[in-house]
């Protein structure tokens, strides 16, 4: 017996044409002129900022806007926290088979995706405000008087909303067998939940919670627009007061490192919890 | 050939006419002016929609004494100098105070106004006075990027401050109680408390004008280097306070005499 | 009930017209902000799956800067930033008068460029869902690259992005909110300088609400609507 093997692996050497010369195609072109414009775009936003900086504007506001990432790093995280206790009750709500429950979880949920996330601060923040005296009377004007928590609250409640849909999703990805296979050995509808359904649920949701975190993020921006001094408002304070439009594109650059960092990170510990799922897929 | 001449003649005639018109409405430069629209009794939006107030009396008198062509643009307070510089309109005519600070990005007319900033608090208030001792941990509301901002910055380092976009807004939260004092001009706290919405709130003190920051009055806000503009405004404003004009506007909103030492 | 009556109305007593326009103003600035971000979106996506590594390079640049901004921080820059940057350059380099860009193209561009940098995700996700063979059979028949995108994956990339897109139309319709802080009477401003005027904050920036929830769900149906219609051929399963 020949070895087929052999004789064929210079023939499909000989056949397979030579790897094409780069020549400057069309395509290659473009692509030189969009990131050669990238560059100068960039290199020319170096030159405005190092001609636009002053030790004066660092002493006065550098500090404010560390002190603004803090706020809004304060804001995202409280939110983001609170709303991810609240998601789980609420896709519960939507996955149950109570038509009464569903449909009010459908409600809340469509309430708070279906409409601006500022038309609902406002609505808290001025629109509650106008009832301080009831609100005063039942004793929860000290929560209401403080714009934060005002903002914590609405970003909570939206946030629990996208959360919960992101949740239902997952959860009604990971098979309906799982659950069969878990009633079949016997085991409680809640060691089902919590053990089986959760855990693979939250790792299909890796991403797109990922992405919620970076859209509260860049949400939260909108808190600078009922007094609350986050990043965005100590950026505006600072352009109202200097109207130096670098205070603007140092902003940007803020937000842009932090929300870059976070994505990397983000994929980094997506990749290293669903590394069990890699070698499989390959 | 009489017909025809007649007929030429009256071409002519509607010719010469039209072009004397064209050239008239040329000479009618093209003004836009930038104004709040929240800050009343000076400028504010009514339930028609239309700008009504004394900047804005004041400006539609001074464009008919310019012959300018104006029309009102508005602009949120906080991005007025901006947009004034990013050529969103010509002239600022907003209850804008001439400072240094300002007159570093922008040029201003001569004043048109000048009234001291006040306090304001609720009738059952419990702050005593108006020095910074007295406003210590108090919380202070003030329109952002305004003179009365800064004001609180620098002498009443103890209060605790909150900026708020438009003076409605600071408003409502002086009525709810989120903040225990707002700064703002005297006429526009006088006038509000006047008023059932305000009807809560008092005047607690005016505060004594430092003008490296209050300023020396309201002015009209140019882009620099508009020297012709600022010329014709400022002999529009000696014209109309000339002529009576500006009394009779004075007088349809105030009992005295906004113009100031 | 009088004064409610009276605030609610078309009258020049009344906020209703103010707050009907607002309304015309955020469907326009959504209507007009769909084509200009998908078409972007569109060039984006081609710009992510092309072989060429700086056309690649460069699409990413655009899409992780107006993804990973702001919204309102991007809507200040060009609000602001454009007319600094076109006067610099039209009037003081080119002589000619100056320009402005108004509050409604601000917003349009802004809000434009932010859809498609998400528009280009969804379609790249599209266009990893054609088969290979669908270019390769349209090679196979002669027709050109450029009929092959239009008459055969154009269509079938429609259908595989319509669910994302349609997200983004909700998510693009809500954030026409924030034009109201660079000025545009959009729904959100016409009914805050109402809650403003007459005090009534609460009644007023509920109605606001209320709007923008109805037009939320006349997208959603519209969105149903649309997503039956294009699957109109796939028949019974």
């Amino acid at each position: 017996m020949s070895n087929p093997d052999l004789p064929l692996t210079p023939a499909i050497d000989t056949l397979r044409p030579p790897p094409p010369a780069r020549r400057w195609s069309k395509a290659r072109i473009l692509g030189v002129v969009l990131l050669s414009f990238w560059i100068a775009a960039g290199l020319s936003m170096i030159y405005y900022l190092f001609s636009a900086f002053t030790w004066a504007f660092y002493d006065r506001y550098a500090m404010k806007f560390v002190n603004g990432i803090w706020v809004t790093f304060q804001i995202v995280g409280i939110s983001l926290v609170l709303g991810a206790l609240l998601s789980i009750p609420v896709a519960l709500g939507r996955l149950s088979k109570n038509k009464l429950i569903g449909a009010m979880a459908f409600g809340y949920s469509y309430l708070m995706r279906g409409t601006p996330l500022l038309a609902q601060t406002y609505l808290v923040y001025y629109g509650l405000g106008s009832f301080h005296q009831e609100l005063q009377s039942i004793g929860l004007w000290w929560f209401f008087r403080e714009a934060f928590n005002c903002v914590i609250l609405i970003f909570t409640l939206n946030t629990a909303a996208y959360q919960a849909e992101i949740l239902r999703g997952a959860i009604e990805n990971v098979s309906k067998h799982q659950t069969e296979a878990g009633d079949a050995l016997g085991l409680s509808k809640m060691v089902i939940f919590w053990k089986i359904i959760l855990p693979q649920a939250l790792i299909t949701a890796l991403r797109p919670y990922g992405n919620e975190i970076i859209l509260m993020i860049k949400g939260s921006a909108i808190a600078s627009l009922v007094t609350v001094f986050d990043l965005m408002g100590e950026t505006r304070r600072a352009y109202s007061r200097s109207f130096d439009f670098q205070t603007y594109v140092w902003a940007a650059i803020m937000y842009l490192s932090v929300v870059e960092t976070l994505r990397r990170l983000w994929n980094r510990f997506e990749a290293y919890l669903t590394r069990h799922l890699e070698r499989d897929s390959d | 050939m009489t017909i025809l001449k007649k007929i030429t003649m009256a071409f002519a005639a509607v010719a010469i006419a039209a072009s004397a018109g064209l050239a008239q409405a040329e000479e009618m430069r093209k003004v836009r002016i930038g104004t709040e629209g929240a800050y009343p009794p000076f400028n504010s939006v009514n339930a028609a929609g239309k700008l009504e107030g004394f900047d804005i009396d004041i400006a539609n008198a001074i464009c008919e004494q310019a012959k300018f062509k104006c029309e009102f643009v508005i602009q949120d307070w906080d991005g007025m100098i901006p947009a004034l510089l990013a050529n969103k309109f010509d002239a600022i005519i907003a209850s804008m105070s001439i400072t240094e600070e300002r007159m570093e990005k922008i040029d201003f007319s001569n004043k048109y106004y000048n009234t001291p900033p006040a306090v304001a608090v609720k009738k059952d208030t419990m702050v005593k006075g108006i020095s910074d001792a007295d406003l210590k941990g108090v919380q202070i509301g003030v329109q952002s990027s305004t003179t009365h901002a800064n004001y609180a910055e620098a002498k009443l380092p103890s209060a605790s401050l909150k900026l708020y976009p438009t003076p409605d807004e600071y408003k409502a939260d002086l009525v709810s109680g989120r903040v225990d004092a707002v700064i703002d001009d005297v006429v526009v706290l006088g006038d509000w408390v006047k008023t059932d919405a305000g009807s809560c709130c008092k005047i607690l003190g005016t505060l004594v004008p430092d003008a490296k920051i209050n300023g020396i009055g309201a002015g009209i806000g140019l882009r620099k280097g508009e020297d012709d503009l600022k010329k014709a405004i400022n002999a529009a404003i000696d014209a109309i306070r000339a002529n009576g004009k500006y009394k009779e506007i004075n007088d349809k909103y105030f009992a005295f005499d906004v113009y100031g030492g | 009930m009088d004064n409610l009556a009276t605030l609610l109305s078309f009258g020049p007593e009344g906020w209703a017209d103010e707050i009907a326009y607002g309304t015309f103003i955020t469907v326009s600035l959504a209507l007009a902000t769909l084509p200009l971000g998908l078409l972007i979106g569109f060039f984006l996506a081609l710009g992510k799956i092309s072989n060429e590594r700086a056309i690649q390079i460069s699409a990413d640049i655009y899409i992780t800067i107006f993804r990973g901004l702001p919204e309102l921080l991007t809507l200040f820059i060009v609000y602001f930033g454009i007319p600094i940057a076109l006067n610099l350059v039209v009037h003081d380099l080119l002589g000619f008068d100056v320009v402005d860009v108004n509050s409604f193209l601000a917003g349009m561009m802004a809000l434009g460029v932010v859809f498609s940098a998400y528009a280009s995700e969804v379609f790249t996700s599209a266009f990893k869902g054609i088969d290979q063979g669908q270019y390769e059979g349209g090679h196979a028949l002669g027709i050109s690259n450029f009929n092959t995108m239009r008459l055969i994956i154009l269509p079938q990339l429609i259908r595989l992005a319509l669910p994302g897109l349609s997200n983004l139309w909700l998510i693009l319709l809500k954030e026409t909110a924030l034009v109201s802080a660079i000025g545009l009477t959009d729904i959100l401003r016409s009914s805050g300088i109402a809650a403003r005027v007459s005090k009534e904050l609460f009644l007023f920036f509920g109605i606001a609400f209320l709007i923008y929830l109805i037009l939320s769900i006349i997208s959603s149906l519209g969105i149903v609507a649309i997503e039956r219609w294009s699957k109109r051929g796939e028949g019974v399963r």
